[in-house]
């Protein structure tokens, strides 16, 4: 089992080289092992850079990223929008969160690549000329943060929270926005703010409240 | 990450070629186990091959539909949102539905497919750390560091010498008391498995997880039909509210019939090496009348067996009750609860 963990590592760093259907993988000490290799397993080294177009906030931008850059990367590093957040970079913090084809999902365990001809829309999309949207008013509203930090990631989370149909009580959304963590636990203010921005949404007679 | 190809499965035969080369490469469903696992090094597969584009050419791997004996087959590449609303499952199997929404949050139950739900990995520590040596589950024969390290999380049923780490999947533990069935298929054709006998006991090789064999992937899981009538519930009880793995918790399905129970199915989740069924408690629970004194004897029942260290002995009591609890809510017998 060693030697296919060390053998593992070593096709990962680069260090294989390909003979017909057989793999040679150096190991650490220098030995090799084979391992056979289906001809229908073979294909091109695509590790490297690929061009991939993100469809953003109607937007296509063209790029070129290697298979490992998540969405969340390329967003920030390579797009410069910078709104969505690297908090925990595992899936359990909601920051980096974005809609991908209108679904909210995490874009520190999305890969860029995989994004390829879907409509994604981040936070820097909401406002409409320089119009803040209503959600975005609302955390003003209720002072409903306070770094900010996961003030980008709460809002795309409540803008589909609300499409859901999942914010019609205090704890409905409350539990499906657990998603997203405030590590300054403005969580009153949260929930009163998208409470308001839901009704403002549905233009109920209560909008004003 | 460490550097790796990607690709996208032109069809389920590339799908099962590419699971016959694993660990050099692995299947990418919603990403949410396998990426995460790479970032921590604890996965390092040099290729991946993207599977969530075969329901274009194969429908059936994301649906969700009647089975023709009344029960309901949901293809693996269903989303964990997607089936925990779908009516078929929402009214017929509350349980299923429940375990969905009470896991992880609504971003990753976007993302997050019922294959990939089932073959997900555990979430001890000492698993996901790769500064630790010790890990029979990581690095076969190198030890356990958890049983005497920290182990408030780990299993009190189940454990072996080698591994005590607990099966993460809340899904897992309501498949596995409906005594759901696994579809496989690999390029020899497909296989249907009991959901309790894919899940594998750690034993000397916690490294093998499930009965998924290489070559194969998973194409849908089945749930049975229960009798008209039935209820079923799903209690978790974790440190936080919500967004967080469980502590302890329940599936419980009960049939009463002329005041009697006539089926019941049981599992406990968060306090196993695997989802764990407990033929124990549905013994205790058939035949005879519902009542708070019986659930408690069966829930005693349930945990007879564990085998608690320092740390987590607390999960015994609080599993007892929390599948005492399960029982008296899905039969109206809790107090200011309604089932
Ligand atoms: C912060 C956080 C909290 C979470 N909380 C919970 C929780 O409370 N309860 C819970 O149950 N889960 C929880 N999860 C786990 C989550 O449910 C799983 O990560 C998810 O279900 C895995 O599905 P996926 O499609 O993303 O799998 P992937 O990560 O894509 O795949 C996982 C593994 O399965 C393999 N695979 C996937 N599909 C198939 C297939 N059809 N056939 C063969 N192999 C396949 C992949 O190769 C990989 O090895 C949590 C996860 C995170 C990150
Ligand atoms: S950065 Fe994606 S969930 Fe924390
Ligand atoms: S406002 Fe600081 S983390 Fe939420």
């Amino acid at each position: 089992m060693a030697s296919v963990i060390a053998a593992r590592h070593a096709h990962a760093d680069g260090r294989e080289k390909a003979h017909g259907a057989f793999v040679v993988i150096e190991n650490a000490s220098g030995g090799a092992v084979t391992a056979t290799r289906s001809p229908t397993l073979h294909h091109p080294d695509t590790r490297h850079p690929s061009p991939v177009t993100l469809h953003i906030n109607g937007a296509d931008n063209h790029l070129d990223v290697e298979p490992r850059v998540t969405l969340l990367e390329a967003l920030r590093e390579r797009l410069g929008l910078t709104g969505a957040k690297k908090g925990c970079d595992h899936g359990q913090c909601g920051a980096c969160t974005v809609l991908v084809d209108d679904r909210r999902v995490l874009a520190c365990l999305t890969l860029a690549v995989a994004c390829e001809g879907k409509p994604i829309a981040t936070i820097e999309g909401l406002a409409v000329d320089g119009a803040l949207h209503p959600l975005q008013q609302a955390f003003i509203d209720h002072d409903a943060l306070q770094c900010g930090f996961c003030t980008p990631g709460q809002i795309m989370s409540a803008l589909a929270c609300i499409a859901e149909g999942h914010a019609d009580t205090d704890d409905e959304l409350r539990e499906f926005m657990s998603g997203n963590i405030c590590r300054c636990a403005a969580y009153p203010n949260i929930v009163a703010a998208i409470r308001q921005a839901a009704r403002q949404m549905a233009g109920g007679a209560d909008a004003a409240l | 990450m460490r550097p790796f190809s990607y690709e996208r499965a032109a069809d389920l035969p590339a799908a099962f070629a590419a699971s016959q080369d694993a660990p050099t490469t692995a299947l990418l469903a919603g990403g949410t186990t396998l990426l995460d696992l790479m970032k921590l090094d604890v996965a390092a597969p040099a290729r991946l091959v993207d599977i969530t584009g075969l329901a274009a050419s194969t429908p059936a791997l994301a649906e969700i539909r009647p089975a023709s004996d009344g029960g309901v087959v949901i293809g693996a590449l269903a989303r964990m949102s997607a089936v925990a609303e779908h009516p078929l499952v929402a009214d017929q199997y509350p349980v299923v539905s429940q375990a969905l929404v009470k896991g992880a949050s609504a971003q990753l139950r976007n993302m997050a497919t019922i294959g990939g739900n089932l073959l997900q990995r555990t979430r001890c520590v000492y698993f996901r750390d790769v500064s630790i040596p010790e890990c029979n589950k990581r690095v076969p024969g190198s030890g356990c560091a958890a049983r005497l390290g920290v182990h408030r999380l780990s299993a009190v049923l189940g454990a072996s010498p080698a591994c005590i780490a607990t099966h993460p999947s809340d899904l897992a533990v309501a498949l596995v008391a409906l005594q759901a069935v696994v579809h496989l298929a690999g390029s020899g054709g497909e296989r249907r498995i009991a959901a309790d006998a894919f899940f594998l006991l750690p034993g000397d090789h916690p490294e093998r997880e499930t009965a998924l064999a290489p070559g194969e992937v998973i194409t849908a899981v089945e749930l049975p039909p229960l009798p008209v009538g039935a209820r079923s519930h799903y209690l978790k009880v974790r440190d936080r509210e919500s967004y967080e793995f469980a502590l302890t918790s329940a599936a419980v399905a009960i049939h009463v019939a002329d005041g009697l129970i006539a089926a019941a199915h049981i599992a406990l989740g968060g306090v196993a090496t695997k989802p764990w069924r407990s033929p124990e408690a549905e013994r205790a629970l058939i035949g005879n009348v519902p009542s708070r004194p019986l659930f408690k004897d069966a829930s005693a029942a349930a945990v007879a067996g564990a085998a608690p260290l320092p740390h987590n002995a607390f999960k015994v009591p609080l599993a007892r009750r929390t599948l005492e609890r399960a029982l008296a809510t899905v039969t109206g017998l809790a107090e200011g609860e309604m089932p």
